[in-house]
């Protein structure tokens, strides 16, 4: 770390890295010379500050896909923005009123574009800016092409839901299904069909079962071979009617179908809609293929942008302790670090939530610390962490956690004072709201088991799921809704019943019970005559 | 591997297919917002883009979400001076801030429109939906083929008008520095030479030698004569080729009554009629002709600001218009070359007797030459023109008549006079 002390103005901002000095190869810390830091960046340069990141990466053992580092416009970012982020999609109006809006707000200057956009693919595709600066595309690379991307191909909802080879073959393969669809069912059906899947997009989701992984050929072949049988598999339920007086209740029934709650509202769709063409039933299939994609992604962001903001903090400011980065440089990406992590208070104009650049950045410099520098506050809440070996501990936290469950283990006292967390019970029953607990003694194991809830996906979104069919009379399509707290469903239900009856084909009941078991409301919609 | 990879040349406009979808989506609101835009609109600004507001509702995508209500627990940052059990007031609209960031945010807007901007093409091409020129024959190039010359570089050969001298005598000189380049060194080192045998102290040469070396200068210097200042081979044209060019052409009459009796306001009603004509022909045809002509008791063809905003006063004679403009046509615009359409636009006045004088001018010379041929009474009243042009219309389908006495009827006028179905007829 001396090597190029001489030249190395005092350093007014660092990072303690003198814990774990021995961990780190001596041959990285050559007298690699400082990098050139002009304001605008070129592309030796951009591979310059590429092979150093990369390099102090590598020293703290982040595993990381193989990265494309892409140069765009910022026209395409929000073309890329549009599309969910990918690099292809197939079309939808609703991605071109994503990108109006976007382009409307990026040419009134209400707001930046993102810096970045990251592709969980692999090779893992991350998008600079061109109009960024040099300092910003350092920080975009450390970011993106290390943090998100380590983070992609370490934690295990990832891992497990996503498959970052074939994701890009995958919506490749949906784009041309979807056009295909497009030219010979009509525009309008096509949309009407997407239109109604998208709006059961977040119920199309397993979240327990671990979807196959398949190549694009073997998907395509799949497809057709799908077309061919799945009409006659779902007839199979309904061939089997049995010729009983009519007048049961179906769903009373001890021949219920299905024979247990099914949570995955599209899977469900996509089996067992009696009367769906192939292609109908391909492009829901094609649709909860997309959201199973991004469900990691909607579970995890704390944690991740977490990750990738702790390390491009980390990687940059040990390259300026190595003597690499010139002063200028690291002001710029610091002003940037320290908006991203910027937390508005509660009734601050700005408020929006608790901000997970925020939330997450603390928490892992948080478990860095209690690994390094533990006072007696964090030796009787974090027995196992003390004086570990703090690499290992993140990557531990990295790996195998989600935001509920991450905030639940890791949310340390400290970090509750710091953020001055406080929170508050609105029942409909009182008049008014309550305290229910605040950064003190009292307060901190509720408070991070209410924190932890707020990060529930479970909680946060209504618990739908297919209760039954009736079988015996008109096909009918029973879902319910359970209540989580006596919380009851917004007025958007009916509508998006609508689009389940279009799904369906038949009519769709949706009946929302209480703790008790007892429905508190139905609605029944009767799909429409197209 | 380490790659960096620069997209910015490509992929531009991915999004334009998810954009066409979203505008074929909202074409209703669309069209209704042209319409209004059309309406209210000065003429010169009619090729313009325009702001679409679109109910928030209708652009929404359902998902189903909680209500307020029930129980629900939510943490905040930025505690000042609460502490446990402590009663707040219920913030008026709702809960405070909500578990989801950007929740609030959003449910605070939700009474925007959404607003839009539709390009100059978007709106047109909203403004032309679904209109389809009448007639629609291009005069296409197969049949008449039209050329024009362009330049392609130089040649060496060609007609004398196409000489370019530059590129000429810029060979010459060339030609002319390599040929004597030998030659030229050659006579200054014997000249040289031959002065230092002149020079005062110099060794006296032998007189043939003498001689020799005179006789060597001259005959360089006869060689180097010898080297034509311009030859024929220094000689470049300019290289013009004819290309066929894939335009077809159209050409249209804009007719109007500006006796008395056609006021302002009905001029303008007029104006707009002619406008959205010209352009509707401005997406079919690559070069249009405008041709004005205004009448009273006699016709004249006139420029555009004359057209509109010179007044007259007399009698009127609606013939007179009819007459120039086939004038005009056999003078100027043959009709295998142009596509020729007409626009007439009176308040339906006219020397009682003319009227049947018109229709026959019409039907006998000039809607033969036509794509096209209408006529907008910007008044109620039937008069006699009205009734003999009625029964023209019945019997060809290249003449298409109707009334317009307001702004906002204008433009269903039009749509109404282009509509598919004419064509279909």
């Amino acid at each position: 770390m001396s090597a190029t002390s001489g030249q190395r103005p005092s350093a007014g901002h660092r990072v303690a890295l003198d814990g774990e000095a021995g961990q780190r190869p001596s041959a990285t810390r050559q007298d690699a010379p400082r990098l050139p830091a002009p304001s605008d960046w070129t592309f030796d340069l951009l591979d310059q500050y590429h092979t150093a990141i990369r390099a102090t990466a590598q020293r703290f053992g982040l595993d990381t896909y193989p990265n494309q580092l892409e140069i765009i416009t910022a026209e395409q970012m929000m073309d890329a923005y549009a599309s969910v982020g990918m690099p292809v999609n197939y079309r939808h109006w609703s991605y071109g009123k994503e990108f109006i809006a976007t382009e409307r707000n990026y040419r009134r200057g209400q707001m930046g574009l993102a810096y970045e956009i990251v592709i969980n693919a692999n090779p893992c595709i991350s998008y600079l800016m061109e109009e960024n600066t040099l300092a910003m595309q350092a920080l975009v690379i450390a970011h993106a092409a290390y943090g998100h991307n380590s983070f992609f191909k370490g934690n295990y909802l990832f891992r497990m839901w996503t498959d970052a080879s074939s994701i890009i073959d995958y919506l490749v393969y949906a784009k041309d299904y979807v056009a295909a669809c497009e030219e010979r069912h009509g525009l309008d059906a096509v949309e009407l069909w997407l239109d109604s899947c998208h709006a059961l997009m977040n119920y199309g989701v397993d979240r327990y079962r671990r979807p196959g992984k398949l190549s694009l050929a073997a998907e395509r072949a799949r497809a057709e071979e799908r077309e061919a049988y799945a009409q006659q598999q779902v007839n199979e339920i309904w061939r089997t009617l049995p010729l009983r007086p009519r007048a049961e209740t179906a769903e009373k029934e001890p021949a219920h179908f299905p024979a247990e709650p099914q949570e995955n509202l599209l899977y469900f769709i996509e089996k067992n809609a009696p009367l769906l063409e192939p292609w109908q039933r391909e492009i829901v299939r094609i649709v909860r293929k997309v959201a199973q994609y991004f469900y990691p992604q909607r579970q995890t962001q704390v944690m991740n942008e977490g990750w990738a903001t702790f390390w491009h903090h980390h990687l940059l400011n040990t390259l300026y302790d190595d003597g690499r980065l010139a002063d200028g440089l690291m002001l710029e990406w610091l002003k940037s670090h320290t908006n991203v992590v910027y937390q508005p208070p509660v009734g601050d104009p700005a408020y929006r939530g608790i901000n997970p650049y925020a939330l997450g950045f603390a928490m892992y410099s948080e478990i860095k610390r209690i690994c390094q520098a533990p006072t007696d506050e964090d030796r009787a809440w974090f027995p196992d962490l003390v004086d570990s070996d703090w690499l290992a501990t993140l990557n531990h936290a990295m790996r195998n956690f989600k935001d509920e469950s991450f905030i639940g283990q890791y949310l340390s006292p400290r970090l509750m004072r710091a953020f001055r967390l406080f929170s508050v019970v609105d029942d409909e029953r009182a008049t008014t709201l309550e305290v229910s607990a605040i950064h003190d003694e009292a307060g901190y194991r509720s408070l991070r088991e209410a924190m932890s809830r707020q990060y529930d996906l479970g909680s946060r979104e209504p618990n739908i799921q297919v209760w039954g069919v009736n079988l015996r009379s008109d096909r009918s399509l029973i879902l319910r809704h359970t209540q989580h707290d006596d919380r009851p469903l917004h007025e958007g239900a009916e509508e998006v019943l609508k689009h389940a009856a279009r799904l369906w084909g038949f009519p769709v009941h949706l009946e929302s019970v209480d703790r008790s078991g007892q429905p508190t409301r139905r609605w029944t919609v009767t799909p429409p005559l197209i | 591997m380490q790659q960096i990879i620069d997209r910015r040349l490509a992929g531009k406009n991915k999004s334009i297919g998810n954009r066409e979808r979203f505008l074929r989506r909202h074409q209703a609101q669309i069209r209704e917002a042209v319409k209004r835009a059309i309406a209210g609109r000065a003429i010169r600004d009619i090729a313009q883009g325009e702001d679409i507001h679109i109910p928030r509702r209708d652009i929404s995508e359902p998902v189903f979400g909680h209500a307020a209500g029930g129980r629900r627990e939510t943490v905040h940052p930025g505690n000042r001076d609460f502490v446990r059990g402590d009663r707040i007031e219920r913030p008026p609209g709702g809960g405070a801030g909500g578990g989801g960031a950007g929740q609030a945010g959003d449910s605070g807007q939700g009474e925007d429109d959404f607003v839009f901007h539709l390009s100059k093409e978007e709106f047109m091409q909203a403004f032309f939906d679904d209109l389809a020129l009448p007639n629609l024959v291009r005069t296409t190039l197969a049949d008449t083929p039209e050329y024009r010359t362009r330049r392609a570089g130089f040649s060496s050969d060609g007609t004398p008008n196409n000489l370019h001298v530059v590129r000429s005598m810029r060979g010459a000189i060339g030609r002319r520095i390599a040929l004597g380049s030998e030659s030229r060194r050659e006579l200054a080192r014997l000249e040289e030479l031959l002065a230092s045998y002149r020079a005062p102290a110099a060794p006296v040469l032998p007189a043939q030698e003498m001689a020799a070396l005179e006789r060597d200068i001259a005959a360089l210097r006869a060689r180097l004569q010898r080297i034509p200042y311009l030859d024929p081979i220094d000689l470049r044209y300019r290289s013009r080729v004819r290309m066929p060019v894939p335009t077809a052409r159209a050409v249209m009459f804009c007719l109007m009554d500006v006796s008395g009796s056609m006021d302002e306001a009905r001029k303008d009603l007029a104006k707009r009629f002619f406008i959205l004509l010209y352009l509707f022909l401005t997406r079919h045809y690559e070069r249009i002709d405008l041709v004005f002509i205004r009448h009273h008791t006699q016709a004249q063809e006139v420029n555009e600001n004359e057209f509109f905003h010179a007044t007259e006063t007399g009698g009127t004679v609606v013939s007179s218009a009819l007459v120039l403009m086939e004038e005009i046509v056999r003078a100027r615009y043959p009709s295998s070359e142009w596509n020729i359409y007409g626009a007439q636009a009176s308040d339906g006045d006219n020397w009682h007797s003319d009227s049947p004088r018109c229709r026959e001018l019409l039907a006998r010379d000039l809607l033969p030459l036509c794509r096209y041929f209408a006529y907008i009474q910007v008044v109620e009243e039937e008069q006699s023109l009205w009734q003999e042009y009625a029964a023209l219309a019945a019997t060809s389908a290249a003449f298409a008549m109707r009334k317009a006495t307001t702004i906002d009827q204008i433009y269903p006028v039009f749509r109404d006079l282009f509509s598919q179905e004419i064509r279909a007829r």
